[in-house]
């Protein structure tokens, strides 16, 4: 019961927030702000209950379409994969609801999106049915195709149809796949999937695989499926931007493990080396690409796509240690990314553009937001003590006995981020002052704290004390781990 | 047994047509839409009528017509179509026409002769009542007769509706040769029985039918009446076209071809498995380059028909237990997809009503202008399109498991890819309302009040079947279950 109240706790206050009359509008942002903090209370009493190894908890199931041959099941249940990436969902809605507390245009119908997009999120966390699983991925389409097209900047309904374009794409190879394995095995149930292993489907294996995999890839984003993620961050709103890098883009690394990786552990071992490969690729060329970025945001979505191919290549090795990592990176990404949005979101509200050329000397006129994105920036880094060292450390050692040659091509990378992090800071903060952002004004709200702090604390927190999670993701992942065999 | 209470619902409905030409007659200043009233409330007194019998054991006549669960199915169907389709033309008539008592009649007429398809079990019962649909449809899509395009559309669809039922005619006779009986269980014996050197002979017949029933439910490559006729015909006459006579179609392939011809499934399988294939891949090709927004809909609805075909070619390729899942399929997918047109053409007349645009550029804007209609059609685009959470997706998702539980794992992967393509003109017609400005000077109105809550009332049950198509799924698998078991014999007897 508890998990179903949480997925749908989020989109129940964001109908509240559309059914306000007109004339009360402004409320929206309260009623999205309890809605998205009841979520995060509540899960948090579900990460402080749950019981460390104890497998999938707090399981919510019924039957829902009975059709013969063909039974689906309302099936939610969390394990210690899926439960800090629900709190990493909640922690992100009330962080995105605070930065768009300055929205004016079409508040309700805003905020109703982006509680919805919240369900769709935690409900792809927490379902164990595969058609359950599926039927969440797609609705997040919806309220992101929304929230894009109208609430965005630039070239948004180009981008917001590239993006639905892509993941509609993506999803049709889920689909046949889901089917083909679900038709085979004579069940949706992800659990009992995952626990007796597919033998055949109605496709060959591989193909399933492969199929799942496009699917995943193109959310994670592998390079050469992520040229819609720049486009969509460059023109999403501040809080879309969070969310899509906070949490959705861990839909696909998510996914990857718990169906490709658990259902498919035989082909999972034949293919763990393209992963690797792949997922090293993505992160030189990520980090090669923003150096070529005038965008700000767009930059930090090119450092995206490198950090995310770290996911795959700790996905990749199969071994207990590089998961932890790869899961940890999604966490430590998550947070980092999503403050890093944050606070280039505010400068934006201040300066309107996010020409890195038209920016500069900010530390002096905005100390609070530089100091900010510096935080953030030596986070993405990896610097140690903060979140993202621990994960880049742990799927470094997890992975360099496996595929040596790839974790080398991936330290490079993080090298490289050193460099274009440390360059775009020296352009943006340091550098002479512009006269034209004089007026600007620095971080004042309560809510822009709020975020702000909100969200440093939590990259220090899992810096300093990353058995918190580890804990809970190392008996989930050696789950998984033993299924493959190494 | 001539048991003639067993169509007292029918005999509603054709007195409520004759009675809606009497009150023309009687009282010729009635207001037009006064006698869509008397329609609706001919239709929903059929529709209750239709009710009480649901449930009853299965009832025979003479062995011609058969009432039992599948009829039942297609009773409700029959008389929801025509009381909706009725609601729709009020004010689209009283627009257009003076003369409107033989239009509210002749749909009531549609209505009957299709839930006599779907009961008949012989096949000149069968063909009288295709004829008395298609003859009732024929001056329907005619009906705005100083519309030129009306006019053409009427005498198109005549011509080959008159050439395929001749086909139709010409299998039927061919079929009566081979085994001296007109009656489904009798053709099937005598196909069971029939001696060597007559599969020529079969083959002829059955493709014969095959191609008659194709015309019916414009199946290309018999399609070619269908985007006129959609076309010229009133916008509500488009509606009925696109499901309840298309639903009648599937109701006479499903007794014919579970019943009569399923010891055959040899000869005709592959062809019926070919058909699906073209229908759905030219529909949706051809759909692409549509501008009118009728014709794209004559296209994306040549597609479904494609898409049901699969479940009638896998009731060729299964055994009886497949057979039945697919039939179960179909029906749930054509109970979906018609609460998904009738939506879509609830929100079209009430946007053509005021605008007497039917172009898709006339859409532009819709979003601005007037959300709801623009969200209705949006969902019902979206559940064409078997998008989650509208009817579309369920009902498919079963329609394409049937096939592949039938070893047709090629056509439910070609279905698929289908979906996918058609996804991109359903975008299209989005993006026109939704990313586009109105027209200069057009401004935010209100919904007209009886069809803006007919299509919210049809988009919420889209999206029941959507969400937890359950229940309707039980009434589906009742029916299909009711049509097995009269065709029990014929299927004990497949090669």
């Amino acid at each position: 019961m508890e998990l179903t109240v949480l997925v749908f706790l989020p989109a129940f206050a964001g109908l509240l927030a559309l059914l306000l009359p007109a004339d009360r509008a402004r409320y929206a942002r309260w009623v999205a702000l309890a809605g998205a903090l009841a979520a995060l209370g509540l899960s948090l009493a579900l990460f402080f209950r749950f019981e460390n190894g104890g497998g999938f908890q707090f399981a919510d199931r019924a039957s829902w379409i009975d059709a013969g041959a063909f039974e689906v099941q309302y099936f939610l249940a969390v394990d210690g994969l899926s439960l800090p990436l629900v709190v990493l969902t909640t922690f992100l809605t009330v962080a995105a609801v605070l930065v768009s507390f300055s929205i004016e245009h079409r508040q309700r119908a805003y905020f109703a999106c982006l509680m919805v997009l919240s369900t769709s999120v935690l409900g792809v966390f927490t379902a164990m049915d595969f058609l359950l699983f599926f039927l969440f991925w797609e609705l997040e389409l919806f309220p992101m195709y929304l929230l894009i097209s109208v609430w965005g900047s630039g070239r948004r309904e180009y981008s917001a149809m590239k993006f639905v374009l892509y993941t509609v794409a993506g999803s049709a190879f889920m689909l046949v796949a889901i089917l083909a394995l679900a038709l085979g095995a004579g069940t949706f149930d992800m659990a009992v999937l995952g626990q007796s292993g597919v033998e055949s489907a109605v496709l060959p294996l591989r193909w399933v695989f492969l199929f799942l995999f496009i699917g995943f890839a193109v959310k994670l984003p592998i390079v050469p499926l992520h040229t819609w993620l720049p486009d969509a961050h460059g023109d999403a709103p501040t809080a879309v931007s969070v969310m899509l890098a906070g949490v959705l883009l861990k839909m696909g690394g998510y996914a990857i493990i718990r169906t490709c990786v658990t259902i498919l552990p035989g082909e999972a071992r034949d293919y763990g080396v393209w992963f690797a490969a792949i997922g090293a690729a993505s992160v030189l060329y990520g980090a090669f690409v923003t150096f070529r970025q005038t965008d700000v945001k767009r930059l930090i979505a090119y450092s995206s796509v490198s950090h995310m191919g770290l996911v795959l290549l700790g996905i990749g090795a199969l071994g207990t240690t590089a998961m932890v990592g790869a899961a940890y990176q999604m966490l430590a990404h998550g947070l980092i990314t999503g403050l890093l949005f944050v606070v280039v979101g505010l400068m934006y509200e201040r300066t309107h553009t996010r020409e890195i050329s038209r920016l500069g000397g900010l530390a002096r006129q905005m100390p609070l937001l530089a100091a900010g994105l510096a935080f953030a920036g030596f986070a993405s880094v990896g610097l140690p003590a903060l979140a993202g060292f621990v994960a880049e450390v742990t799927i470094f050692l997890g992975a360099f006995q496996a595929y040596e040659w790839a974790v080398i091509m991936a330290i490079f990378g993080v090298v490289l981020s050193a460099g274009y992090i440390l360059w775009t800071l020296q352009r943006v903060v340091f550098g002479p002052v512009r006269p034209e952002w004089a007026g600007a004004g620095d971080q004042r709200h309560w809510w822009e704290h709020a975020s702000v702090a909100g969200l440093a604390a939590l990259v220090i927190l899992l810096g300093v004390y990353p058995d918190l999670i580890m804990d809970m993701l190392d008996p989930a992942i050696g789950a998984v781990s033993a299924r493959v065999g190494s | 047994m001539r048991d003639f209470t067993l169509f007292i619902p029918e005999y509603i409905a054709a007195g409520a047509a004759i009675g809606v030409l009497a009150l023309e007659l009687a009282l010729p200043r009635l207001r037009r839409d006064a006698l869509a009233w008397a329609t609706a409330a001919g239709a929903a007194a059929w529709l209750i009528a239709a009710l009480f019998y649901v449930g009853d054991a299965p009832g025979d006549f003479e062995g011609l017509l058969r009432t039992d669960a599948f009829t039942a199915y297609f009773r409700i169907l029959a008389a929801g179509a025509v009381l909706a389709v009725a609601l729709l033309s009020a004010r689209y008539l009283r627009d257009r026409t003076r003369a409107a008592g033989e239009y509210y009649g002749l749909l009531l007429m549609a209505g009957a002769g299709m839930t006599l398809l779907s009961a008949a079990r012989e096949l000149l019962t069968a063909y009288v009542a295709l004829e008395l649909l298609s003859f009732s449809l024929y001056v329907l899509v005619g009906y705005l007769k100083r519309d030129a395009r009306s006019n053409e559309a009427s005498l198109k669809y005549i011509l080959l509706g008159a050439f395929s039922s001749a086909m139709l005619l010409y299998g039927i006779s061919l079929l009566y040769g081979l085994t001296g009986s007109t009656t489904y269980a009798g053709v099937a014996e005598g196909l069971a029985a029939r001696g060597e050197g007559t599969d020529l002979a079969a083959l002829a017949a059955i493709m014969l039918i095959v191609a008659g029933v194709g015309f019916k439910v414009s199946a290309a490559p018999f399609h070619m009446w269908a985007p006129d006729a959609y076309q010229g015909a009133p916008l509500p006459v488009t509606a009925f076209l696109a499901t309840a006579s298309k639903a009648a179609g599937f109701a006479l392939i499903l007794r014919l071809f579970t019943e009569a011809l399923a010891v055959d499934a040899l000869e005709w399988r592959a062809a019926i498995a070919a058909l699906a294939a073209i229908t759905m891949t030219a529909g949706n090709l051809l759909a692409i380059q549509q501008t009118n927004l009728k014709r794209l809909l004559a296209y994306s609805s040549i597609g479904q028909a494609g898409y049901m075909l699969v479940a009638v070619a896998a009731i060729g390729y299964g055994d009886a237990a497949a057979a039945q899942n697919a039939s179960s399929a179909l029906l749930l997918h054509i109970a979906g997809y018609t609460l998904s047109t009738m939506a879509l053409f609830a929100a079209l007349v009430a946007h053509y009503n005021r605008t007497g645009d039917e172009s898709i550029e006339g859409l532009r804007g819709l979003s601005a202008t007037q959300p709801f209609l623009a969200l209705v059609i949006s969902a019902s685009l979206f559940s064409f399109a078997g998008l989650p959470f509208f009817a579309g997706f369920a009902t498919k998702l079963l329609l394409f498991q049937a096939g592949t539980g039938a070893g047709l794992l090629w056509l439910a992967g070609l279905g698929a890819a289908n979906s996918f393509i058609s996804l991109y003109y359903y975008l299209m017609v989005m993006r026109r309302m939704y990313l586009f400005d109105p027209p200069e000077g057009q401004t935010r109105i209100r919904p007209p009040a009886l069809l803006g809550a007919m299509a919210g009332l049809l988009l919420l049950g889209v999206v029941f079947i959507g969400v937890y198509p359950g229940p309707v799924f039980e009434a589906t698998d009742g029916a299909a279950a009711a049509l097995f078991e009269a065709s029990a014999a014929a299927f004990a007897r497949l090669p």
